[in-house]
C-alpha cells in the first residue's frame, strides 16, 4: 500500500459567493514507502498548496474543494480539527523555507526542536534531548552535544535550516514535507544541507515530499518526480525519466531554462581604449571611521576592475562577499573609504550631490527585488515618466511615445502603463525595472541579483531580453549574482568576490575550465547537475578534512579564504598575503598556488565523477 | 493581489491642508496620466471602499459637520437666550432636550456649541497632523544632523505633560478661540512627529527610494512623490486619533472652566455647566455627553476602516 496517496485533489480560492480560482486543479499522486516524490513549478503553480493539504491545511482563504488525501491509510481531509493536530504529531511533519523565521529568537535551540515532542507528550525532555543531539549528528551540524543550547542568530543560515529539519524529525513522522528548504541559501550552503537532508532521509526510512523550483536539486534528492503548471499535474514518472526523456512539453521548456545555452562570443574587436567603468583599488565600507581611514567594517577591500563599452562584468560571490556593496559604491549609495572610480576616463565623485545630471544619467541601477523597488503608490506610467522628464526634458506626446517604446522593448502590453506596480506579477516588475532603468539611456546599468527572485523560466527570459537589449541599445552591464551559470551565459568577463576581495578575474571562459582559485573551484562544483547520483560523487569527493594549518601572522592582507581552503599550505597561506597571479588565458588569480599546479588538482577532482 | 485605487477624496482633503500642497516646480511634470475611468460613480466606490462600520462612523461626522455649519441657523432658540422658568427641565414639546441649569434651550445649547467643539478640534488636529507630518519627512530625508536636533527638539517638547502645558498657557494668556487651537496643536505635534518620522526612515530604506536618490533627485522630489504618498493611509489613521484626543482636551480644559468662556459653550463647558443636574437625570448634563461621545465613537469607526484599508494597501505594496 502507498504511504501517500493523492486523489482528484482540488483546492480553491476565494469562498462562494465570490469569484472561486481553482488553484489545485485534481491532482493525482502517491508516494511508496521510503521514497521520495518532488513536486516541481514554478511560483504559482500550487506546488506549496498541495504539500500543505497533505497536513490537511489550506492557507487563509483558500478551502480544500474535493478529493481525497490519503496518508498511510488515513483519509486526512475527513479528520476533524483534534485529528489533524494527532496527525501532525505522529505523521506528517513540514519544513519551511525560511529557517529564520521559523525559529523563536528569544528561546533556545534545543527547547525549540524538542517542544514538538513535549507538546505531544511522546517523549520525556530528557529522551527528547537524546534524540535531538542523535538527529543533529546525522544531520552532521557541528559540535551535536552543545550546538543545542545556542540561540537561533549564533548559528548560520544552512544550520538553522537543518536544525529545522530536526525539529521536524524528533516525532520520527512517517511523512516530512521540505517546502523549497535550499531555496534561500547560496550554493556552497546548500549542498551541505542537501547532503545532510539526503543521508537523514535515507537512514530513518522516511517518506519525504520535496517542493522545489530548481530542478537540478530535485534531480538528487527525489526518486519520482511530479512536474505541476496551473495547479495541473504535467508530468509523473521517475526522476530518471523526467530528465532524460520527458513526455511533456512544459517540463521541456523548464528543463531547457535550467541549461543555460552558452551565448554566442562577442566581438571584443569594438572595444575602444578608454574602458567605460574603471574602478581602482577601491575600499568601503560601514561604521565609524577609524584612524587609518578605514571603516569599522570593510566590507570592500582593494577592488579593482575595467568595464569595457558595450561588455557585460559578471561579479560573483556568496552572500556577504560584498558584491551588491560594489555596485552601491559606483552608483553613489554607499561612500567609499578609497580608491577611485572613473567613468569613461574621469573620476565620477564618491558623493551623490557632487555628481552631474549626465553622470547621474550614466549609470543607472537595477535592484534585485522588484517588489520594492517600485513605488507602489503610483502608476508604471508615472514611474517611466520621470527619469525621461528628469534627464531629456520630455513631455507629453512625445513621453508617452517614448514610454510605449520602452514597454515594447520589455516585452510589456501597453496596458500595463495605467497600473499601479502590485497588479503586476514579478517578472512584469523586474521589466518595468529595467525598463526605468534604460528610460535614462544609460550606458552602464548595474544589475543587482535581478534574476534571483525570479521562477527559473522567468528569470531565463530575463536574461534573453537583457542580452538582446544589450546587442540594440550597446550598454554595458556589471552583473552581480550568485549563480554562476547565469553570469555564464550572458557576461563577457567575470570577477569573483570573496569576503571583499577579488580573488579571480578573467575571461568568462576561466569558469569553464581550470585553472580555478580554489574559492571559484567550490562554487563552480557547488552548482548541482541535472543528473541523478550528482550529489553522490560531489559528497565523496569532499569528504576529506582540510589540510591543517597554524596560527596566523599579523598581516590584514592574508587571503581570507585560508578557512575553509581545501588547498591551503600551512606557512604560506597563514603567513604571507598571496600575489596576484597572471594566467596564460589572461585572467588573474589571488593564490599562493601556480596555475599548473591548480590545473593539476582540480583536473584530479573533474576525472573523478 | 489587485490594490484598490488610492482614495482620491481623503488624500485631496488631507493634502489641501498640508505644506504640501504649496505650488512646486516639478508639478507641472508630475501630473499623472490618470485613467479615465475615476469618474464612474464615484459615491459607490466610495462607499465600498468602507465596512458597514466605517460607513456609520463616516456619517456620524458628516451629520456632526453638517451641524457645525447650520446648527445656529436651525436652532430654536437663540444660544444664550433663557427661554423658560423651569430649571433642568424634561424634554418636551417646546424644548426637545430639556433646559439648563438657568432655563435655556439645551437643544439650541448643544446646536451652537457643536461649532466650537468641531471646528477648534477639527483645526487643531489638522495643524498638529500636518506639521508633525511635514516636520517628519524633513527629519527622514535631511541628513543626519538635522534628524537629531529636530528629533531632541520634539523629544523635549513631548516630555511636557500636554494637559498641564494647556492650563499654563490658558491660565497665563487668557483663554480665546486662536490660544486653544494653538495649546492643543503644539500639545499633540511631537507625537505626530514621531509617527510619520518612524514611517519615513522605513521608507526611506527601500529601494525606489535608492533608486530616485541614485538618479540624481533632490530630497523635496523624493519626500513629496516617493514617501508622502506612501504613508499618507497610516498618517490619516493617526490623525483621526489626534482629532479625538483633541476633543477630549478640549472638552476637558471647558470641564475645569478654562475653555470656550461662557456665554458661548461648547460640549464640554455644557457638561461642567449642567453637572448640577446629574442626580436628577436632567437630559441637560447627558446630552451634550452622548454628542462627545457619539463623535469620538464615529470617529473612530471611520479610522478604524481606513487604517484596515491602509493595511491591505500596504501588504499589497510588499
Amino acid at each position: 500500500m502507498s504511504m501517500i496517496e493523492v486523489k482528484g485533489l482540488r483546492v480553491v480560492a476565494g469562498s462562494a459567493p465570490e469569484a472561486v480560482v481553482e488553484i489545485v486543479k485534481s491532482v493525482d499522486f502517491s508516494v511508496e514507502k521510503g521514497e521520495v516524490l518532488a513536486l516541481i513549478g514554478e511560483s504559482g503553480s500550487g506546488k506549496t498548496t498541495i504539500a500543505l493539504s497533505l497536513l490537511g491545511h489550506a492557507r487563509g482563504g483558500c478551502s480544500i474543494a474535493g478529493g481525497s488525501v490519503k496518508i498511510g491509510g488515513i483519509e486526512v481531509l475527513a479528520l476533524d480539527e483534534k485529528g489533524r493536530r494527532a496527525l501532525r504529531a505522529r505523521k506528517v511533519a513540514y519544513v519551511a523555507q525560511s529557517a529564520s523565521a521559523g525559529f523563536n529568537p528569544a528561546r533556545t535551540i534545543m527547547d525549540q526542536v524538542i517542544e514538538p515532542a513535549l507538546l505531544h507528550k511522546l517523549m520525556s525532555p530528557a529522551a527528547a534531548r537524546a534524540k535531538a543531539i542523535e538527529l543533529f549528528r546525522s544531520l552532521a551540524l557541528p559540535a551535536p552535544e552543545t550546538i543545542g543550547s545556542r540561540y537561533p542568530h549564533q548559528v548560520s543560515g544552512g544550520q538553522l535550516q537543518r536544525l529545522m529539519a530536526a525539529m521536524a524529525l524528533i516525532t520520527d513522522p512517517a511523512v516530512v514535507v521540505f517546502d523549497e528548504p535550499t531555496t534561500a541559501l547560496d550554493v556552497t550552503t546548500q549542498i551541505e544541507v542537501l547532503v545532510a537532508f539526503k543521508k537523514v532521509i535515507r537512514e530513518l526510512g522516511t517518506t519525504a515530499v520535496y517542493v522545489s523550483h530548481d530542478l537540478a536539486v530535485v534531480a538528487q534528492m527525489a526518486d519520482r518526480i511530479v512536474v505541476l503548471n496551473g495547479g495541473k499535474v504535467r508530468e509523473n514518472g521517475a526522476t530518471a525519466q523526467v530528465l532524460d526523456a520527458p513526455v511533456d512539453d512544459y517540463t521541456r521548456q523548464l528543463l531547457a531554462a535550467t541549461r543555460h545555452p552558452d551565448p554566442e562570443p562577442v566581438t571584443s574587436a569594438l572595444q575602444a581604449p578608454a574602458p567605460l567603468l574603471e574602478i581602482r583599488h577601491l575600499s568601503a565600507g560601514y561604521g565609524r571611521i577609524g584612524p587609518n581611514g578605514m571603516p569599522a567594517v570593510r566590507v570592500l577591500d582593494d577592488v579593482s576592475l575595467k568595464i569595457a563599452r558595450g561588455s557585460a562584468l559578471g561579479v560573483i560571490g556568496e552572500s556577504g562577499s560584498g558584491k551588491t556593496t560594489l555596485a552601491r559604491v559606483v552608483a553613489g549609495l554607499v561612500d567609499r573609504a578609497s580608491g577611485e572610480v572613473l567613468l569613461d576616463g574621469k573620476p565620477l565623485p564618491a558623493k551623490l550631490s557632487e555628481r552631474t545630471l549626465e553622470q547621474y544619467r550614466r549609470v543607472q541601477i537595477v535592484f534585485q527585488n522588484a517588489d520594492t523597488a517600485l513605488n507602489p503608490s503610483r502608476t508604471i506610467a508615472d514611474i517611466l515618466a520621470r527619469p525621461m522628464g528628469f534627464y531629456h526634458g520630455l513631455r507629453g506626446a512625445a513621453a508617452t511615445k517614448r514610454m510605449l517604446e520602452l514597454l515594447d522593448l520589455v516585452k510589456l502590453p501597453a496596458a500595463v502603463a495605467k497600473r499601479q506596480p502590485g497588479g503586476l506579477s514579478g517578472g512584469q516588475k523586474q521589466r518595468v525595472n529595467l525598463a526605468r532603468a534604460l528610460a535614462a539611456k544609460p550606458e552602464l546599468i548595474l544589475c543587482d541579483e535581478v534574476t534571483s527572485a525570479l521562477d527559473t523560466v522567468v528569470g531565463a527570459a530575463i536574461l534573453e531580453l537583457l542580452g538582446e537589449l544589450r546587442r540594440e541599445l550597446g550598454v554595458s552591464y556589471m552583473f552581480i549574482s550568485h549563480d554562476i551559470s547565469t553570469v555564464r551565459s550572458i557576461c563577457d568577463e567575470v570577477m569573483v568576490l570573496y569576503a571583499g576581495q577579488c580573488v579571480e578575474a578573467g575571461q568568462r571562459d576561466t569558469l569553464s575550465a581550470p585553472p580555478y582559485h580554489p574559492y571559484t573551484g567550490l562554487l563552480v562544483d557547488s552548482v548541482p547537475a541535472l543528473r541523478p547520483g550528482w550529489l553522490d560523487t560531489r559528497r565523496a569527493m569532499t569528504s576529506g578534512a582540510l589540510p591543517a594549518m597554524g596560527a596566523p601572522s599579523d598581516s590584514d592582507q592574508l587571503c581570507s579564504f585560508r578557512s575553509r581552503c581545501p588547498a591551503r599550505i600551512d606557512g604560506k597561506c597563514n603567513v604571507t598575503p598571496p600575489p596576484m597571479t597572471k594566467l596564460a588565458s589572461g585572467g588573474e588569480i589571488r593564490c599562493h598556488h601556480p596555475a599548473d599546479e591548480l590545473i593539476r588538482m582540480q583536473a584530479v577532482e573533474a576525472v573523478t565523477p | 493581489m489587485n490594490r484598490p485605487a488610492t482614495s482620491h477624496g481623503t488624500t485631496v482633503l488631507y493634502s489641501a491642508h498640508g505644506e504640501e500642497a504649496k505650488p512646486c516646480a516639478d508639478a507641472l511634470q508630475d501630473v499623472p496620466i490618470e485613467a479615465p475611468v475615476v469618474k464612474r460613480s464615484v459615491l459607490r466606490r466610495f462607499a465600498s471602499r468602507f465596512s458597514v462600520l466605517g460607513l456609520i462612523g463616516f456619517t456620524i461626522i458628516v451629520f456632526w459637520l453638517g451641524v457645525a455649519f447650520i446648527g445656529p441657523l436651525v436652532a430654536p432658540y437663540k444660544g444664550g437666550a433663557v427661554t423658560s422658568t423651569e430649571i433642568f427641565g424634561p424634554s418636551s414639546g417646546a424644548h426637545w432636550l430639556g433646559t439648563d441649569y438657568l432655563g435655556r434651550d439645551m437643544l439650541s445649547r448643544v446646536l451652537y456649541g457643536t461649532q466650537y467643539t468641531v471646528g477648534l478640534a477639527l483645526a487643531s488636529a489638522v495643524l498638529a497632523s500636518s506639521i508633525g507630518t511635514f516636520f517628519g519627512l524633513v527629519a527622514a530625508v535631511s541628513g543626519r544632523w538635522v534628524d537629531e536636533i529636530l528629533s531632541r527638539l520634539f523629544d523635549a517638547l513631548i516630555s511636557i505633560p500636554s494637559k498641564v502645558l494647556a492650563l499654563v498657557v490658558v491660565a497665563a494668556f487668557g483663554s480665546s478661540v486662536p490660544v486653544l487651537i494653538m495649546v492643543a496643536a503644539l500639545a499633540y505635534i511631537p507625537g505626530a512627529f514621531r509617527i510619520s518620522r518612524s514611517l519615513a526612515v522605513n521608507l526611506m530604506t527601500l529601494e525606489y527610494v535608492q533608486v530616485a536618490r541614485a538618479r540624481g533627485e533632490r530630497l523635496f522630489y523624493i519626500a513629496r512623490v516617493e514617501v508622502l504618498p506612501n504613508m499618507i493611509h497610516p498618517m490619516l489613521a493617526d490623525f483621526g486619533l489626534r482629532f479625538v484626543f483633541i476633543v477630549l482636551l478640549l472638552s476637558g480644559l471647558s470641564f475645569l472652566g478654562l475653555g470656550v468662556q461662557p456665554p458661548n459653550a461648547d460640549w464640554g463647558s455644557l457638561v461642567r455647566e449642567n453637572i448640577g443636574g446629574l442626580s436628577e437625570g436632567a437630559p441637560a448634563v447627558l446630552m451634550p455627553a452622548v454628542a462627545i461621545a457619539t463623535l469620538t465613537v464615529g470617529v473612530n469607526l471611520l479610522i478604524d476602516s481606513l487604517r484596515r484599508h491602509g493595511a491591505r494597501a500596504h501588504g499589497g505594496g510588499q
